[in-house]
């Protein structure tokens, strides 16, 4: 009896800790077993998630830098603008053109006698002419305009100067280059001070534009900046059928934001008069753009769009929670056995239940952790090639994996529901 | 002294579709701490039903189940596996080891359940394979193992924890003779040298001489209960 003694010492009766329970880590430790017990299985769950993961993070965050993209580009283009445009104006087709009166320079004397807390107006006329400097030729838009175009357009020079009231007033063969149009005809070598030719006639170079980005109309930085008269009368023609001076386009600036209804509003009723139009509008053959507004539904179709690639992005997630849910419920079935000798052992059924809960949130969100490494590939390829800004933002991977997460609780539950109401003897008894 | 097991008029009645079946119909048994019990009976005639109830996976119909000081009748499923977790031990017929973890792993498993920490179940565990012969094999996996190392591995699962009582259903079912007498005196040495109270279900006569008493079942009632004398003779 003293050897039974001495023995039984080896294993006391265990003294029960008050905090006794289930560690989590140990049910983590047992959710990482089965996981790495059948890899394959196990990864091809996860791609379900991975690749709903990574479409949401990438489209997210690509929707968000074209939103960003359009928004600076628009932005360049002063947002206290108002851009007075030929032609009625859009009511879901492309503005009408054809048969339209031509805005004029009349047009323009009208809103200068307004009076207007506005800088401007400032005519703008377009045309597309053959470009050449002596090592290069290219088809390209030469833009008419006046002084101060440059203050309404808040235009940078790189180089040299913009032409002055004094060239407008004369018509002086002198031009002033957009970056992109300098960089295609000099290179990188000096352009202030060379000659270019547009067309058949030869102009001075006398300045060259910071580069500022596109808008809708073309990007300044490809264009060619003459004297508005030099284009109406010389370079172009520029008289309308009635034997007055085209404009393509008028711009003027808003000095303070608050005035751009009330400003927008005077415009059009100011034109309306001395076009001989309804005062209501009914028969406008001019639109104004409000820079501002347009920005603004702009960017809610720009927000829209990415919602909806991110909800397209979101029903592959679906389909990969349903692939969790049916590997899970496949694990229960094939572990009935294991969970009737853990149940046996003694295992609550709330213990089950985290386990089989613990392995489906660890496969979604390990998979949720892979897709937004995926996903973060190509945004992030494209930021740093300059391709396309494209910064992956922390809203869309916390989103991301809080989906991912609830993904895994949401499709976890049911099989871990099953494998929890086992009734430990017939599990115990499963072939 | 109270008894380690104490069972009074104990039924069973399962409900199949319209027939009920009586699997026990008043059983009384009383097992004394340290005893080694074979239950032994046809299939068929409720002694796997008095073996579940003896574990507590199950409820009786009616009756008294005393377990060690605790009425386990009229305990929810929690409580039974509280119970199951602290007071008793587990071998089945067919092992029932976790296929991918060591020996070790395996004995500390039921362990975790009752929040015992981590040195301290590894100490358990590894003094349990001790005991039955597995000392030397403590990181070796089941498929490693032969049929009659892996029960020896579930029966140091089932002592690791201290419990009360251990329940063997047909532990040697799956052996061959010469393991299974291996595994039936690994048993009787640790009825004897650890005073463990140790149940074995079979329906195995030679099984059951192992055994110092042999609670015989038939349609659900007990129909012989005795020492068996061979062994005593024995000793």
């Amino acid at each position: 009896m003293t050897t039974t003694n001495n023995k039984r010492q080896i294993l006391l009766p265990v003294t029960e800790s008050k905090s006794s329970g289930l560690e989590y880590r140990e049910l983590l430790r047992v959710s990482m077993d089965s996981l790495m017990a059948n890899k394959l299985r196990t990864f091809l769950t996860m791609l379900g998630v991975i690749i709903g993961v990574a479409s949401v993070v990438s489209l997210m965050t690509l929707g968000n830098g074209a939103s960003n993209a359009i928004t600076n580009q628009f932005s360049s283009l002063g947002t206290n603008n108002l851009t007075i445009l030929p032609g009625r104006p859009n009511r879901g087709g492309p503005p009408g053109q054809i048969g339209v009166q031509p805005l004029t320079m009349t047009d323009v004397k009208t809103i200068q006698v307004l009076k207007l807390p506005i800088d401007g107006p400032v005519p703008n006329f377009t045309n597309q002419a053959t470009l050449s400097a002596a090592a290069a030729e290219k088809s390209g838009q030469v833009l008419g305009t006046t002084a101060e175009y440059q203050g309404v357009n808040t235009i940078v020079m790189a180089s040299g100067s913009f032409f002055t009231e004094g060239n407008v007033q004369s018509a002086s063969q002198v031009v002033v280059l957009g970056s992109n149009l300098k960089t295609f005809l000099f290179g990188s070598g000096e352009a202030v001070g060379e000659s270019i030719r547009i067309n058949s006639m030869n102009l001075r170079v006398i300045g060259v534009l910071e580069a500022k980005g596109g808008n809708p109309f073309g990007s300044v930085d490809d264009q060619a900046l003459v004297p508005i008269t030099l284009a109406q009368s010389r370079l172009f023609a520029g008289r309308s059928s009635s034997g007055e001076l085209r404009v393509s386009n008028v711009t003027v600036a808003v000095k303070n934001t608050d005035d751009i209804p009330f400003v927008e509003e005077r415009l059009k009723m100011a034109l309306r008069d001395a076009r001989k139009l309804n005062a209501d509008g009914t028969d406008d053959d001019f639109q104004v753009l409000n820079q501002a507004s347009f920005l603004t539904s702009l960017t809610q179709v720009t927000s829209l769009l990415t919602t909806f690639l991110a909800a397209v992005a979101g029903i592959s997630l679906l389909v990969g929670g349903i692939g969790i849910m049916n590997i899970m419920l496949v694990s229960v079935t094939e572990r009935t056995r294991e969970i009737g000798l853990r149940r046996a052992v003694g295992a609550q059924s709330n213990d089950i239940l985290l386990q089989f809960m613990i392995e489906a949130m660890v496969l979604s969100m390990l998979g949720g952790i892979t897709g937004v490494v995926v996903g973060s590939i190509l945004p992030i390829i494209l930021t740093i090639t300059k391709i396309f800004e494209a910064p992956v933002t922390l809203s869309s991977v916390v989103i991301s994996l809080t989906v991912s997460l609830a993904t895994g609780l949401f499709f976890g539950i049911w099989p871990a529901r099953n494998a929890a109401q086992l009734n430990p003897i017939q599990a115990l008894r499963h072939e | 002294m109270t008894a380690m097991i104490t069972i009074e008029g104990m039924t069973k009645v399962y409900t199949m579709g319209e027939f009920e079946v009586h699997a026990l119909r008043g059983v009384n048994v009383e097992i004394q701490s340290g005893e080694f019990v074979a239950i032994m009976g046809p299939s068929g005639s409720g002694k796997s039903t008095l073996m579940n109830m003896i574990g507590c996976l199950d409820t009786p119909t009616a009756g008294r189940y005393s377990l060690d000081g605790i009425e386990v009748a009229s305990l929810n499923d929690n409580e039974l596996s509280t119970v199951r977790a602290k007071k008793l031990g587990f071998v089945f017929q067919q092992y029932m080891l976790l296929p991918r973890q060591t020996a070790l792993a395996n004995v500390e498993m039921p362990m975790v359940y009752r929040g015992i920490p981590a040195t301290e179940r590894k100490r358990r565990a590894t003094v349990a394979l001790d005991l039955v012969g597995m000392g030397n094999r403590l990181d070796h996996r089941p498929n490693e193992l032969s049929g009659g190392q892996q029960q020896r591995v579930a029966i140091a699962r089932a002592l690791a924890g201290s419990p009360s009582v251990i329940l063997a259903d047909e532990p040697t079912g799956a052996l061959d003779s010469t393991t299974s007498e291996e595994i039936m005196l690994t048993l009787q040495q640790l009825n004897r040298e650890q005073g463990l109270t140790i149940i074995i279900v079979t329906h195995e006569a030679d099984i059951a001489a192992y055994a110092d008493r042999i609670v015989t079942i038939r349609d659900g009632v007990v129909l012989h209960d005795r020492k068996n004398e061979a062994h005593h003779d024995n000793n």
